[in-house]
């Protein structure tokens, strides 16, 4: 129960009332999924989990990683990565501006870059660096949104409805991808979907909010 | 979050300056309205300064002068300008449009009017053009254009400088509004164009420009320098007479002019309620009008007039700002003449040295006063609680500046604080404050704020955030608001005077002292100097953001 | 107790300023080195601004006082300014220490104590001017008292374009005459503009069979029997007027452009040279005269007077008594610059101070003093106060 990301007695209010409420350990490379209906709280729980949720809401429970409490912490000192739907690159950074603003700070200059490289060649964007995001297609989007975020070296992460704007030759292709890094990186994660598909083939436990 | 006590402070701040001067102004006109005014020996409370008011034999027409000028100034406006974007967007006429905005924009409303007077009087230039050849004139006709009962001429004049206005308004509104896409799958369900932005766009764009219509709504009633150039005078629009009544050396007076300004601030919050409710009945109509399926092809054959009206709002500034520059120059320039007798620059030289003092003086204080509401406003809406500030901003802008300038000046000189450029740019900060943060508020808001959530899951903090992604992204807005603030402390005149105690002399203040002596040439002289001080800024606010995202697709509009 | 403050109220002026007496010139000069003065005046004409602006660089090299001109759209905002100040007890270091002044303006100021002195007649230079000759110790018929110092002699004149009119119009039934058979062709400034009610008085003046009540204050029955000839000529004239008097230009210099623009053909002016002053500054073409009534037309002075709240007292006395310059003077008069009139005797004048104003060339349209004769002095403001009140009941407001 050491490594991973607890979700101790985590409860989501609107208020007095409860929007949702959750138990459960994601251990270190395996993929928590949750599903439900839309308005099931989900969004709101990923929110409480990074320590973000929005005026209005509040929060109960513990959130552990890796055997410590990062419940008080500021969000962007909890070290969890977060991928939308959307890919939401920064439109006035490059692609190679958007992944150094994820590179966790340190190194020279040439190692930098060097380290932006070589994720854009993992992702197969080899080259693409001095682009205008704007101008990359759908599939490479999501990619370079996924290398921005592995490249701030997250201990968890946290994807809502990741592969729901892909098409569907894309989404398989994709879901490869941020599955096998996840698990090749030990990520605990936690999903959010509608989509069956993914909870397959991510593999890990469903819990479904919709049923209470 | 850890950062709010000291944004809180901001947003206290943001109060103190917006709230703090209008309450006590308006006591300030509230207790000599009501009859207490000791300096004149009088004690209330009592309705007489309301009597004497209504006793004078102008209130009707004036009152009604002020109510039908600013609501036909308004609509004329709101309808202008978005039939001109409606009709524009994704055309090469959207891009004309754009470049022609900042020049019509930072010409300050005094030198408008001026150069619209100049353009349509009896003897004004489309007169000589026409003349003699055409009209048969080579006296001017006595027919009465500029100042007519009516206040046409005054309608006029405020919708060139309002137009423009609301134009920003929309087009700093449409990159969230996201139009092409919605046109795009509107024209796939088969609505022309038009429709299409009336049913799709333009509810979106109403309810980010609404407050600054009412902004429009409430200046239009109240201007005074506009209505001095081109409004009736007999009797001139309400605001006209209070600040004549002010400035009476009959201290008496001053009960009067505190009694109408209680009835121009009465009138402007019934009208501002008046179009509210109206808002709310079109959205009713709005509603039943759209999901009918008719595809209202009689919207498309409009567009002409969009292209039309833009066409002829760009020709009267381009014309007008001409006939000043050349006014600027002109030896004598009689009737029917369309060029004076001779050109040269004795005007700009006999100026010379004030214009520089001048413009000095404008600049700083506009670019002081521009900052600091910049720092206000972007700290008041970083804490994320300015749900009060919303109806704040308005104090300043809906109460009219005559209602409770005068207030505040006594109120200054009690604590001996009237003197010098510090307190001229506090005094300025009242009314930049609300038009930055109205021009900011809603692309600021609009900002995606999962942004945010994803710079902090990338280990950034707020002030990083705020720094690194919010406002780089935000720039075109963040400059406009700059623009604005800049454009709106250039053109301050009461403030200025009053509370300078006249020893600040911007190049506002300046051009209208001249304006009352009607020497054209120094009206010409100053009103361009002061164009030019208001139009660097939004030259700067359109050019910068597309030369520094020249290769950022996602962050261009249209 | 009530007493104490009053008197302290009353005395606090003379006592806040430690500043020099007016008596000791010498101390005055002294003080006053280093001094700057906020003179506020109407900043509505050019050669007005440039005159100021010659008068500041005079004293700055003369006496060492700095002259800033707070340029007023009306005068009556100093006027006004003042008066906050002192509602609000602020009764030194106030933000006026000189103001260009006169009529009603002065009368409200010198009643409400807002005024420094007794100063004028200590200045040195009092003793050049003509003060039998000239309206200076009283303005609109109330005493000055060494109150305000006088710097200008302004008398109603018209301007004509001999292109269009064929020469003088001698009085106000003639101008009636005239203005019914060319309709739109005259105007004159909107009441209460200064302007605009001194053309009234000078109608009344005019058209009134006997003036000698003009000098006493109104009463009810004075006024509507001398008033009625007054209303009868405007009843006639306001619906042959530029524009059907359904509209007036704003200013006298609003006015003056319409001469230019070609709209009217007459317009009044209170100041002899300004013709011939416009003319040089194009804004007027050069075929425009001047002309006074044959029954003579009204004068008065220009003032300048101190706040008794002015932190600069003795730099202002400084400026009041420059204006009294035979330089000043002069160079007032001449039309290239201001064409003001002179408040100044000729005979008080040395050889060559004398042979200045004789070397002047007063201009084409500009009358001489002969031609001018004596001005007709002011009514009591309480006239211009009722006229302008009733003018704008009757003619101010289209039904």
């Amino acid at each position: 129960m050491a490594e991973g990301l607890s979700l101790r007695n985590l409860v989501v209010r609107k208020g007095a009332e409860e929007l949702v409420r959750i138990d459960a350990h994601v251990a270190a490379g395996s993929v928590l999924t949750l599903m439900g209906p839309s308005g099931a709280g989900k969004s709101s729980l990923l929110s409480a989990i990074i320590g973000a949720l929005p005026s209005g809401l509040t929060s109960d429970g513990e959130v552990w990683l890796n055997s410590k409490n990062i419940t008080g912490l500021a969000p962007e000192r909890r070290r969890i990565g977060l991928l939308f739907q959307d890919d939401l690159l920064f439109p006035h950074m490059s692609v190679a501006g958007n992944l150094a603003f994820g590179l966790a700070a340190g190194g020279s200059r040439t190692e930098r870059a060097a380290k932006i490289a070589e994720a854009l060649e993992q992702v197969g964007l080899a080259g693409f660096g001095d682009r205008d995001p704007a101008t990359l297609s759908g599939g490479q989007r999501a990619r370079v949104a996924l290398m921005r975020t592995l490249l701030s070296q997250p201990r968890a992460l946290l994807l809502d409805e990741p592969f729901s704007r892909l098409d569907s030759g894309l989404k398989d292709q994709t879901r490869q991808l941020v599955f096998g890094l996840i698990r090749s990186k030990g990520l605990p994660t936690v999903l959010v979907t509608h989509d069956p598909q993914d909870a397959k083939a991510a593999g890990g436990t469903v819990i479904d909010l919709g049923q209470k | 979050m850890r950062a709010e006590p000291v944004l809180g402070f901001f947003s206290v701040g943001m109060i103190a300056v917006l709230a703090g001067p209008v309450l006590a102004g308006l006591i300030g006109v509230l207790l000599p309205a009501f009859g207490h005014f000791p300096q004149a020996g009088l004690t209330g409370p009592t309705f007489q300064p309301f009597r004497d008011l209504f006793d004078w034999p102008g209130i009707g027409p004036s009152i009604r002068l002020s109510v039908t000028t600013g609501l036909i100034a308004t609509l004329a406006s709101l309808i202008l300008s978005l039939v001109i974007v409606a009709t524009t967007q994704g055309t090469r006429g959207f891009a004309a449009v754009q470049a022609m905005l900042a020049p019509l924009l930072s010409v300050p409303h005094a030198a408008a009017a001026f150069s619209l007077a100049f353009l349509i009087a009896p003897s004004g230039f489309v007169a000589r053009a026409l003349s003699p050849w055409a009209t048969g004139w080579d006296r001017p006709p006595d027919v009465l254009i500029v100042g007519d009962p009516q206040g046409f001429a005054l309608v006029a004049g405020l919708v060139i400088k309002e137009v423009p206005f609301l134009l920003l308004m929309i087009l700093a509104a449409l990159p969230q509004v996201r139009p092409s896409q919605t046109l795009l799958s509107a024209a796939a369900l088969g609505y022309g164009r038009v429709s299409a932005w009336f049913f799709c766009v333009f509810p979106n764009i109403y309810r980010q420009i609404r407050l600054p219509i009412y902004a429009v709504l409430a200046f239009s009633m109240s201007v005074v320098d506009v209505a001095l150039i081109l409004g009736p005078t007999t009797p001139s629009s309400l605001s006209v007479n209070i600040v004549r009544w002010m400035s009476d050396p009959d201290i008496s007076l001053r009960t009067r002019a505190a009694a109408g300004a209680v009835v121009q601030l009465g009138l402007v919050l019934s009208v501002v309620a008046a179009w509210w409710l109206a808002e709310r009945l079109c959205a009713v109509i709005g509603r039943q009008v759209g999901p009918s399926g008719r595809r209202h092809g009689w919207a498309e054959r409009i567009w002409p007039i969009g292209a039309f009206a833009g066409m002829a709002l760009v020709v009267t500034g381009v014309t007008g700002a001409g006939v000043l520059g050349l006014w600027s120059v002109a030896g004598f320039w009689g009737f029917p003449d369309v060029l004076p007798d001779g050109v040269s620059l004795r005007g700009w030289r006999r100026h010379a040295s004030d214009l520089g003092k001048a413009l000095s003086d404008t600049v700083v204080i506009a670019f002081l006063a521009t900052a600091a509401a910049l720092v206000l406003v972007v700290s008041a809406l970083q804490s994320d609680r300015p749900k009060s500030a919303r109806w704040l901003v308005y104090l300043p802008l809906i109460i009219p500046q005559t209602v409770f300038l005068p207030g505040l000046q006594t109120l200054l000189i009690g604590a001996n604080a009237d003197r010098g450029i510090g307190p001229v740019i506090a005094a300025h900060l009242i009314f930049v404050l609300p038009y930055v943060y109205l021009t900011l508020v809603d692309p600021w808001r609009a900002w995606d704020s999962r942004y945010a959530s994803v710079g902090a899951a990338l280990g950034r903090s707020p002030m990083a955030v705020l720094f690194t992604l919010r406002l780089p992204m935000l720039l075109r807005p963040v400059l406009t608001a700059v623009a604005v603030g800049t454009a709106v402390s250039v053109g301050q005149y009461l403030p200025t005077l009053l509370i300078g105690g006249g020893r600040v002399s911007t190049l506002t203040t300046e051009a209208l002292a001249l304006a009352s002596g009607g020497d054209r040439q120094a009206i010409a002289v100053f009103a361009i100097m002061q164009t030019l001080a208001a139009l660097a800024p939004f030259a700067i606010a359109l050019g910068l953001p597309a030369l520094v995202w020249r290769n950022r697709r996602g962050l261009s509009n249209g | 107790m009530r007493f104490l403050s009053l008197a302290a109220a009353l005395l606090a002026p003379a006592f806040a300023s430690a500043q020099a007496l007016p008596t000791d010139w010498n101390a005055v000069v002294d003080e006053a080195r280093g001094q700057t003065v906020y003179w506020n005046a109407w900043g509505g004409s050019t050669a007005t601004n440039d005159f100021i602006a010659w008068v500041g660089e005079r004293v700055q090299d003369d006496y060492g006082v700095t002259l800033e001109h707070v340029k007023l759209s009306d005068t009556a905002d100093a006027v006004t300014r003042v008066l906050s100040e002192q509602q609000a007890g602020l009764t030194s270091g106030g933000a006026i220490d000189l103001i260009w002044i006169n009529g009603a303006n002065f009368a409200s100021m010198k009643d409400a104590g807002l005024l420094f002195g007794p100063f004028a007649e200590s200045l040195p230079n009092r003793e050049l001017v003509d003060v039998e000759g000239k309206t200076v110790t009283t303005d609109f018929t109330v005493p000055v008292d060494g109150m305000e110092s006088p710097w200008a002699m302004a008398q109603v004149v018209f301007m004509y374009d001999t292109a269009d009119v064929d020469g003088p119009v001698g009085s106000m039934a003639a101008l009636l005459e005239w203005a019914m058979s060319h309709p739109g062709r005259f105007t004159y400034p909107q009441p209460p503009d200064f302007l605009g009610t001194t053309f009234l008085k000078q109608a009344l003046v005019d058209l009134a069979d006997a003036t000698e009540v003009l000098a006493q204050p109104a009463t009810d029955e004075t006024y509507a029997d001398v008033t009625a000839p007054l209303w009868a000529f405007l009843d006639q004239l306001t619906p042959h007027l530029w524009r059907d008097g359904r509209a007036y230009p704003a200013t006298g210099p609003a006015q003056m452009q319409l001469i230019a623009d070609g709209e009217v053909d007459i317009a009044i002016s209170f100041s002899p040279g300004e013709a011939t002053t416009a003319i040089a500054n194009n804004q007027l073409p050069d075929t425009v005269r001047t002309f006074v009534l044959d029954r003579g037309t009204i004068g008065n002075a220009s003032f300048v007077a101190i706040p008794f709240n002015s932190g600069a007292t003795s730099g202002a006395m400084v400026v009041a008594n420059f204006l009294l310059s035979p330089e000043a003077q002069a160079r007032a008069q001449d039309p290239a610059v201001l064409g003001y009139g002179t408040v100044l005797n000729m005979d008080a004048l040395s050889d060559t101070d004398r042979a200045m104003f004789e070397a002047l060339d007063l201009g084409i349209a500009t009358l001489s003093p002969a031609e001018l004769g004596q001005a007709i002095a002011e009514p009591h403001p309480s006239w211009m106060t009722r006229i302008a009140e009733d003018w704008q009941t009757r003619y101010g407001v289209l039904q």
